[in-house]
């Protein structure tokens, strides 16, 4: 019979694959169909295997080691090579594709066109040193930019940060630049996201998230920085894009065919024309596009064997991920995304920087993330693909074929994993290695290591950590008792992950839940308030507030009512207000329907009733008034109560008022481990109640007595002295460094009072009275974190979409179909 | 089924939760993973606490009024609790939600 004529558009890797079925088993085989192929490709080559360009930029592969098919291989084949030359039309009327260097016809045709990188449109997109990641081209220029260059470069997905380890191992300088709060978001949980980025920045590059470009800067030409949206300029002399592809359909569209995101074909892969095909990353299937490589060579070969008459149908599978950086073994399959009656079994080695994650649903394997340890990977991949019943080995599961005898997590390891030199003591400064030699050395209980080291003998927040370190050292000899977890989702007591956050200088959410070995992937809502506010006390310039691991009184700034409205309460600053302030509250209350307007035992103003979607436009108009959030709902500085003090009061020692405006205007918007009221008196009469808040000043002729630890709530106390002072200044000064001390030791939602009695009044009188260098340093932590936190949230809140507030979609309007 | 876009995927914050008013009722819309959102009533079955203000975990959501923790699969209470919260058919496509509003809109035609 006739010979066929078969021109293939595109040399790729599905392609490749196409030629290869078609010729090997096809020409003058079973088929009984001879073709006469003519392959174009708008690259002046051939056949190669593209997703091995990151081992070429890296040296670890040349570009000759990825040829897949040479010049000999299409000779043998018959196959009429058009290599650099783009094809311009199909005219599907005449069947014949037009090219610059003549004609073609064709019975049937595969298009096989790819996908273009997508290339976000920043002013200076076009300058001269800004390239995608797509081709060997690409590839070179990379690998032109070598030691001592700089490079930005934009996407933190898989072909990004394979293109910046392929730079970074040439030695250029390189930054990553990240829309998202964690790398590869689309195949990577934030655990194993955190345990990338550290990798990476081991080899040197900056990773950059949560960072939105701007535009590309310019000299002569040529690239020469990316400008962020703060403004701050990253220098660089390549910048490459690798933001996504698109499906390349433009000859498709211009000539004609069915064409939504790529070009539509059926389960045979052919296109709305019958005679044209198509495969690669130009296809849309049943409504997916595809980038990952082992779906293309499916598509090949069920395209090739549609092309010789037999019946094939090509089918979307489960997909697995694989980054190729050397030394950052990731491993990603299958979906996490959609389906219901889902369970994740966790299981984090953070001494060996382990992470994997298997999600499970009617009792089989769907998804899996892993991290460090990915040897298992196939073998999950295998279990999702075939859906296997996995409910007899549900509990050993995560411990891989091999288990059979492995060991669960263990919950010391953290622990186990601190350096010798990590500080375990505070109070007494006494590291591991200290502690571990005496517990060598014959100290074998907790007493005995108090006497011989001091550690854990001051306020004793680090005796969980000292147990756990007898119960490393020691092993089965020594049973510790167990201190109280935090919750269901880790075995550390808060008290020991205060202490490991600060030792390993934990300053993520991710960071915490990897290295302090979390059993759930993201906590739950009794951990999460807990680590976000201990990530904000050690690190405040550091770590950004979570919004979402706060209770909604502190995401939404105002008080939730028992029936879903919202209390919004004003700052007063020592009581004091005005006519103009009382007017705007008025005002706002009329405006906003507020049904109670209450006098609140802080001397200030409570607006109750007040709808969640209202509750920024009322803070904007409270705010031209000058009025601030009173913080009535947060784990912070509430009120300073306070009484009319020497202005007014016949009996007054000193400024009370004052003084406690001082106080307030300071404190404001720290965040505490549980609230803070404070009350200063000007008299030992105690009209403002000081001797029952947490903090409470009683004003007398000789100056300032400082009480801490009252109470008067669930538990009446009444304050304790901490110090008496001469001068309002050092009032101040021993307050705020009392506050600090509480924000650093304490546990979240103790109270001054509870924490008081395990750490005794005297251990804070020591640092905060007695050591003038200890309550200095003291109040500059407090003045660094109050740089960032000392600000009006109403404010921001207002000034930010109102989005928030408001529901997503109104569906009362839509019609019944 | 009755898909209607409702919004696109990053306007829920991560861990974090929207509502969509309908009349038959407010339905809460979760988002627990970059990738994934799930649908339920908003209301809370023991003191009807808006479950779209409370925090978000693994696939679970805590209320807000006295920390009743549901399993946003199954709309189940955890623990000790018992009840149960109406769960609806909601996907992502191409970075928009798109929620079937079979059940709420029936509800309202009938």
């Amino acid at each position: 019979m006739s010979k066929q004529k078969l021109v293939i558009i595109g040399a790729g890797m599905a392609t490749g694959r196409v030629l290869e079925h078609l010729t090997d088993s096809g020409a003058d085989g079973d088929s009984g169909v001879d073709w006469d192929i003519t392959l174009f490709n708008a690259e002046p080559r051939g056949n190669y295997n593209r997703i091995m360009l990151s081992p070429v930029l890296s040296g670890e592969k040349t570009y000759e080691d990825i040829i897949t098919h040479d010049e000999a291989w299409y000779v043998e084949r018959g196959v009429t090579c058009r290599f650099g030359e783009r094809v311009m039309q199909i005219d599907r009327e005449a069947k014949v594709v037009r090219a610059p260097n003549g004609d073609v016809p064709y019975d049937k045709l595969v298009l096989g066109t790819g996908s273009d990188p997508f290339i976000i449109p920043l002013p200076g997109h076009d300058l001269d040193g800004v390239i995608a990641y797509r081709d060997l081209e690409d590839t070179q220029k990379m690998m032109e930019t070598g030691a001592g260059k700089r490079v930005v470069v934009i996407g933190g997905g898989l072909l990004g940060l394979e293109a910046a380890a392929g730079m970074a191992a040439r030695g250029a300088e390189v930054t990553v630049v990240h829309i998202m709060g964690h790398l590869m978001e689309r195949q990577l949980d934030e655990a194993a996201s955190y345990l990338l980025k550290t990798s990476l920045e081991k080899k040197g590059i900056t990773i950059r998230l949560m960072a939105n470009s701007t535009a590309i800067l310019g000299e002569n030409g040529h690239v020469r920085a990316l400008q962020l949206d703060g403004g701050e300029e990253l220098p660089c002399d390549l910048l490459v894009m690798a933001v996504g592809i698109r499906p390349s359909v433009t000859l498709a569209k211009d000539a004609g065919l069915a064409v939504g995101r790529g070009v539509h074909v059926d389960d045979q892969l052919v296109t709305s024309d019958e005679d044209i095909l198509a495969v690669g990353e130009c296809v849309e299937h049943d409504g997916a596009v595809f980038g990952l490589v082992a779906p293309l060579y499916d598509q090949a070969k069920v395209a090739a064997q549609t092309l010789m008459g037999q019946q094939a149908v090509f089918m979307q599978k489960t997909l697995s991920t694989k980054l190729k950086v050397t030394g950052c073994d990731l491993f990603s399959a299958g979906d996490f995304a959609e389906g219901e009656g889902r369970e994740d079994i966790v299981f984090r080695d953070p001494a060996r920087g382990i992470y994997k994650r298997l999600v499970i649903e009617n009792d089989t394997l769907v998804g899996a993330v892993m991290y460090g340890d990915t040897a298992d990977g196939n073998w999950f991949f295998g279990l999702i693909k075939d859906g296997t019943d996995i409910a007899e080995m549900r509990e050993t599961l995560i411990f891989g074929p091999a288990f059979q005898g492995g060991s669960p997590a263990d919950p010391l390891s953290a622990v186990a994993a601190l350096p010798l030199d990590a500080e375990i003591c505070g109070c007494n400064g006494i590291c591991k290695g200290k502690i571990v030699d005496a517990i060598g050395a014959g100290s074998g209980d907790l007493a005995a290591v108090r006497a011989t080291t001091k550690a854990s003998a001051s306020c004793g927040t680090c005796t969980g950590l000292v147990e756990q370190l007898l119960e490393v050292t020691l092993g089965d000899d020594y049973a510790a008792p167990q201190s109280a977890a935090i919750c269901g989702c880790t075995d550390l007591s808060h008290e020991d992950v205060r202490l490991l956050i600060r030792t390993k200088e934990l300053k993520s959410q991710p960071a915490v839940w990897q290295e302090l070995g979390w059993s759930t992937p993201n906590g739950c809502h009794v951990c999460r308030p807990a680590v976000n506010f201990y990530l904000i006390a050690d690190w405040p310039v550091e770590y950004q507030d979570d919004p979402q691991s706060r209770f909604i009184n502190e995401r939404k700034h105002a008080n939730i009512q028992k029936d879903g409205t919202f209390s919004v309460v004003p700052r007063m600053w020592g009581g004091i207000t005005n006519a103009a302030e009382l007017r705007a509250i008025a005002d706002a209350a009329d405006k906003y329907n507020v049904p109670t307007v209450k006098v609140t035992g802080g001397q200030r103003i409570d607006l109750l009733g007040v709808k969640g979607e209202d509750l920024p436009a009322m803070w904007a108009d409270l705010g031209r008034a000058g009025l601030v959030s009173g913080h009535a709902y947060s784990k912070g500085l509430r009120t300073v109560k306070t009484c009319v003090g020497t202005d007014h009061c016949r009996f007054g020692t000193q400024d009370s008022t004052g003084l406690g405006i001082r106080l307030e205007r300071a404190l404001w918007g720290s965040w505490t481990p549980h609230k803070v009221k404070l009350g200063v008196s000007g008299c030992p009469r105690n009209c403002a109640e000081a001797t029952c808040k947490d903090i409470g000043i009683v004003c007398v002729d000789s100056g300032y007595q400082i009480g801490v630890g009252g109470a008067a709530g669930m538990d009446l106390k009444e304050i304790q002295r901490l110090a008496e002072v001469e001068t309002e200044e050092e009032a101040m000064d021993v307050i705020i460094a009392f506050v600090q001390l509480y924000r650093e030791q304490a546990k979240y939602l103790d109270r001054i009072y509870k924490w008081i009695d395990k750490v005794s009044l005297d251990w804070t009188r020591e640092r905060v009275v007695d050591d003038i260098e200890e309550r200095a340093a003291l109040v500059a932590r407090f003045e660094l974190s109050q740089s960032i936190y000392r600000r009006d949230p109403w404010a921001d809140e207002a000034k930010k979409a109102q989005t928030k507030y408001e529901p997503l979609a109104d569906l009362t309007l839509e019609a019944a179909e | 089924m009755n898909w209607l876009d409702i919004g696109a995927v990053d306007d829920i914050p991560l861990r974090g939760a929207r509502i969509v008013k309908t009349k038959a009722g407010c339905v809460a819309v979760f988002r627990t993973d970059v990738e994934e959102v799930f649908a339920a009533s908003n209301t809370c079955p023991h003191k009807a606490g808006p479950l779209a203000e409370g925090i978000v975990h693994g696939q679970k959501v805590t209320c807000p009024l006295h920390n009743w923790v549901f399993d946003l699969n199954t709309g189940k209470a955890q623990g000790a609790d018992e009840g149960r919260i109406d769960t609806y058919p909601v996907r992502i496509e191409t970075g928009r939600i798109l929620l079937d509003a079979t059940k709420l809109l029936a509800r309202q035609a009938a």
